[in-house]
């Protein structure tokens, strides 16, 4: 405890945060030693961590750069077909552990690269017409990835944005991106150690970056954009670098997701909007700017459907009552009011539960 | 001849936007909430058209009728429920708010109606007008009218009548309006009532244009709607016709003169070039930062 | 600070849930069982579990609902005539959204519950991830639906075998039959560009073309984002002077496609696959639109034989709807499970691996009749040796247009 005294407010957080995740991981790995936890969380660990990341990259942009983006899942689909693509290439010539992390450096840097590409003209605009932007570009990467075929034959490579016989391969050709039918087969290597260790690399990094001077501007920028241009700090710069450092980790989250599903395809429900808002509800839910609220917020809403299965038919009924519900008990100004009148706010807890330690 | 053809074609899917467009950006205007489940109150109010019509046998005027009053209920209800608890939060809490919403009228549909697709029956029977080879087909002009009618009658309701004033007054500013002796919260309930009960109109035409009925149908149209009406200036009851006829053309010259495979790509980078050039839509109001 | 006691709250109400998988492996499977009333026989000790997958919500829900609610019939069927080997079948009907992630944990509720083997995917796409897990435990899988040949021959999963006809076999065949009956000059095609069902057909459609010297223009595409307004394809393919309209489609888009095609009065030859089957009980569908119109397809809900008049009675008189081919499939895929099952003499004391092990070495062998073939067949790469067979709609009825 000495030992965090030392260092500043949000580093302590991030300590926390790390050591919070680090124990969690350890708890599950006992567990699944012990044979307690069932088949159906366990394959819950690598999405769980991959939202989470996505989660923490959207963060970024809505709770940092005060801007929302509706385009985030679009970062995910080029991360995760730039990645897969590269692993399936290379599936034969390059050896596992090597080839993955190439495969993480290039899809970060192909999100990354439009993340930067798109925030040049996004950025200009404000608001709800900021949003709907994001929503278009993400839209736009969906319906590009759909049409896309590329084969490697003996001769090379071929590419197409029409259909696979206009690739002209030769008899032994093999599809590496088929359009709709997306990559099939690429490696599966998303364990939940390596999601876990992603996450807490992209926490330390956004971390970092929010309580780094560029960060500090970037808040400044949110908070009174004229005021941060008056005192001369390059606004457009900054949010750039905001805009792009969001992309590249939702880019990772894309890694994370096509390395752990045999098939990789680019529909409304992984990569279109609809993921887009999914991944925005868990960052709302989770609280605005609060990187660990995300996590626990797409832990929760994960796995919720999952737990619902045995309400059959009702599920996703029930799922869409809890989300309501969730919302308005955690935003809603009155609810809020009679939580702090009755005592049931987390520092009324710790109250109560002093009083009694005192008592003892 | 081909390219009139097209312009037909896409002027009739663009109708259909505009009508959509228009609930979405009436309850922006007010509220200034992204209301994410218009599309799927679109499609209650077209099952309750059909409901209505084909299986009780009610003329179509008495259904629509019908179903109107069905989603301004609706409208209400959400508004009361989901809406209401989280109108001093910020806005992104609403519009969360509004996605719950949206998924849960998809399910209940799906649990009412069953996942099966419904052939709608038209409420429009008249094949429409040929001029010089060239047939509009009659569910475009009707669409085309009601959109103008519309626009006309919520443009004079806004301006010229006190529950209209006081929507204008509501948006401009929430809390100098309550002032003013404004009920805001009646203000913002009207609004909803309003948007829902077009979005039933919006439903019985959507369907008739395009006759497959299911619980998720309204999600689609819903965000090319939201498109729409930022298109031609979120907010602006001109704009959300002209967005929408707009939308609707490119996508069609879209689709015939570049590419059908990249429509939908096409249709974006449009949008995203009109914002570039008029950040606020076409016909949107450009909003002064004050010092 | 109430968000943080909010999460405090979930957090303990999680590890509670996570914990409740400590719990021992029978009360799990009781209560996985008794609370799926709907879709779920009641597991009885001892009795055969076998897992259904496919989308239930969303937008391709009306082809998992099909499939499970046919599958049940099957079940009840099987369980009132005395089961399979003498144990009672339960089956269980997992939603996966059409989603390849949410197949996965489908798959994995499924194997939590103990199930023997699955049937499903439903669709490609998820069908092929749940494959590749499926694959890693050795668990069999027969799929009623997923048609793509990269849900077992492209990838080597032995132990997926399909029901339902795949993709090259349903494009070549279509391919072959315009080709040889000479049905129009010139072929036009309009498919779902973002679907992985109908871009497999397509191709391998445009591939046979080429090879039979068919007269046919580039395709025209459509996306499930815009799957409403086919006026610009039709008009396209109108002036282009095309006489036959390939969809490798669903009936949904299908029927919104021959109704805009009739208003255009533009009238070719239109020419479907199996996702065409359906058009027909499409409720308020004008079935007069449908004339004339040729589809491939291994199942007629109104054909006159036993078999299919009590499947199709039995399903209206549960579901109030007619069956489709996706339930036809499904309805058999139940039977076959059974009939190999059988043949292998097994009881459900084996585990799922050892029931993956016996039916992967004696699918090759059988001979299942069904309601969409008689004496199906399969080679050991799981894909089944039935005929695609045309029939033409008249009268608002197949007819075998051989």
């Amino acid at each position: 405890m000495k030992l965090l005294k030392n260092v500043t407010a949000p580093t302590q957080k991030l300590i926390r945060t790390v050591a919070a995740v680090v124990l969690v991981y350890i708890l599950m790995e006992i567990l699944i030693a012990a044979g307690c936890i069932s088949s159906l969380i366990q394959g819950l660990l690598v999405p769980v961590c991959t939202y989470s990341i996505a989660a923490v990259a959207l963060n970024l942009c809505v709770g940092y750069l005060g801007e929302l983006s509706l385009g985030h899942a679009g970062f995910m689909c080029l991360g995760a077909f730039a990645s897969a693509y590269f692993s399936k290439l290379t599936a034969d010539t390059i050896p596992d552990v090597p080839r993955f992390i190439l495969a993480l450096i290039i899809g970060t840097a192909v999100a990354a690269l439009f993340g930067f590409l798109i925030a040049i003209p996004v950025l200009r605009l404000k608001g709800d017409y900021l949003a709907i932007v994001t929503l278009a570009f993400g839209e736009i990467i969906k319906n590009v990835m759909n049409v896309i075929y590329v084969g490697k034959d003996s001769v090379g490579l071929h590419f197409s944005m029409k259909d696979q016989l206009s690739l002209g391969m030769s008899v032994d050709g093999k599809m590496i991106i088929n359009g709709a039918q997306g990559i099939t087969g690429t490696p599966r290597q998303s364990t939940f150690t390596v999601g876990v260790v992603l996450l807490i690399l992209a926490l330390i990094i956004t971390s970092n970056f929010v309580n780094s001077r560029t960060g500090r501007a970037v808040k400044a920028i949110r908070d009174n954009r004229i005021a941060a241009e008056t005192v001369g700090l390059p606004v457009s710069k900054y949010k750039l670098i905001a805009f792009t450092l969001s992309a590249a980790i939702a880019g990772v989250a894309g890694v994370l997701y096509s390395h752990s599903l045999n098939s990789l395809t680019a529909t409304t429900n992984n990569f279109g909007y609809n993921m887009s808002i999914m991944i925005l509800v868990y960052v709302v839910l989770g609280g605005i700017g609060n990187f660990s609220g995300g996590i626990i917020a797409t832990t929760v809403l994960l796995l919720l459907p999952e737990l619902l299965r045995g309400m059959a038919d009702y599920r996703m009924l029930i799922y869409s009552i809890v989300l309501i519900a969730l919302m308005i008990f955690n935003w809603s100004p009155d609810v809020q009011k009679w939580k702090a009148v009755n005592g049931l706010t987390l520092d009324g807890i710790k109250a109560r539960f002093s009083k009694n330690k005192e008592v003892q | 001849m081909g390219f009139l053809t097209y312009l037909i074609n896409g002027l009739s899917l663009g109708s259909i936007y505009a009508i959509i467009a228009l609930g979405y950006t009436m309850v922006y205007g007010i509220a200034k909430m992204l209301n994410f489940a218009h599309g799927d109150v679109i499609m209650i109010g077209s099952y309750a058209v059909f409901m209505t019509m084909a299986n009780s046998g009610l003329p179509a005027v008495v259904s629509i009728i019908i179903a109107i009053v069905i989603c301004t209920a609706l409208g209400v209800i959400i508004e009361k429920i989901a809406y209401k608890p989280l109108r001093k939060a910020t806005n992104l809490a609403v519009l969360i708010t509004a996605i719950g919403v949206s998924y849960f009228l998809q399910n209940m549909a799906l649990l009412i109606f069953g996942s099966n697709p419904i052939v709608f029956k038209s409420v429009i029977n008249w094949k429409g007008i040929t001029v010089a080879g060239l047939t509009i087909s009659g569910i475009t002009i009707i669409t085309i009218v009601t959109c103008i009618i519309i626009m006309l009658v919520l443009t004079w309701f806004v301006k010229n009548t006190k529950p209209g004033q006081a929507m204008r007054a509501v948006s401009e500013d929430k809390d100098a309006a309550s002032l003013m002796g404004i009920n805001v919260n009646a203000t913002i309930s009207l609004t909803f009532a309003i948007g829902s009960g077009l979005a039933a109109i919006a439903g019985a035409l959507y369907c008739s244009a395009y006759p497959t009925l299911t619980p998720y149908t309204g999600s689609m149209p819903g965000i090319k709607a939201f498109t729409a009406a930022v298109f031609g200036g979120i907010g602006s009851i001109p704009g959300a016709l002209i967005g929408g006829l707009l939308l609707g053309v490119i996508e069609i010259l879209g689709k015939a003169y570049i590419s059908s495979q990249l429509s939908d790509a096409i249709v974006f980078i449009v949008l995203i070039i009109v914002l570039l050039v008029k950040p606020a839509g076409i016909l949107g109001k450009t909003i002064h930062e004050k010092v | 600070m109430k968000k943080k006691l909010f999460s405090l709250m979930l957090v303990a109400s999680m590890t509670a849930t996570l914990f409740a998988g400590c719990g021992s492996a029978e009360s799990a499977t009781e209560g996985a069982a008794t609370t799926e009333a709907d879709a779920t026989t009641e597991a009885v000790e001892g009795s055969w579990k076998i897992g259904g997958i496919g989308p239930m919500t969303g937008a391709a829900a009306v082809y998992g609902n099909a499939v499970m609610n046919a599958a049940q019939i099957a079940a009840d069927e099987i369980n009132a005539a005395g089961g399979i080997n003498g144990y009672q079948v339960a089956f269980n009907a997992q939603d996966d959204e059409h989603d390849q992630q949410k197949s996965v944990n489908a798959y994995n509720t499924l194997k939590d519950w103990g199930a023997h083997a699955i049937l499903g995917t439903v669709t490609t796409a998820p069908c092929i991830a749940v494959a590749a897990e499926a694959n890693n435990d050795r668990v069999f899988m027969l799929t009623p639906s997923a048609s793509s040949p990269d849900v077992n021959v492209t990838n080597g999963y032995d132990n997926v075998y399909q029901v339902c006809f795949s993709d090259p076999n349903q494009g070549t065949a279509s391919a072959d039959y315009i080709a040889d009956n000479a049905i129009g000059t010139k072929v036009g095609i309009i498919y779902n560009s973002s679907d992985a069902y109908s871009t497999g057909i397509m191709t391998t459609f445009v591939a046979e073309a080429t090879a039979k010297g068919l007269d046919f223009v580039d395709p025209e595409a459509f996306t499930s984002d815009s799957n409403q307004d086919f006026s610009t394809q039709l008009t396209k393919l109108q002036s282009e002077g095309c006489d036959v309209i390939f969809l490798p489609t669903y009936y949904q888009e299908n029927s919104l496609i021959l109704n805009q095609a009739n208003s255009m009065g533009y009238a070719p030859i239109f020419f479907g696959v199996d996702g065409m089957d359906g058009i027909l009980s499409l409720e308020g569908f004008d079935t007069s639109l449908a004339e004339g119109v040729y589809l491939l397809t291994p199942f007629a809900a109104d054909a006159q034989d036993e078999l299919t008049k009590n499947f199709v009675a039995k399903y209206q008189e549960k579901y109030g709807e007619t069956p489709n081919q996706f339930a036809a499939d499904a309805y058999d895929a139940m039977y076959i499970y059974k009939a190999a099952l059988e043949d292998a003499n097994l009881t459900p004391d084996a585990s799922a691996a050892e029931v993956c092990e016996a039916l992967v070495g004696n699918m090759s062998t059988l001979s299942v009749d069904g309601l969409t073939g008689t004496a199906m067949k399969w080679s050991t790469d799981g894909t089944v040796s039935k005929a695609p067979k045309a029939v033409i709609i008249k009268d608002g009825v197949y007819v075998s247009a051989e």
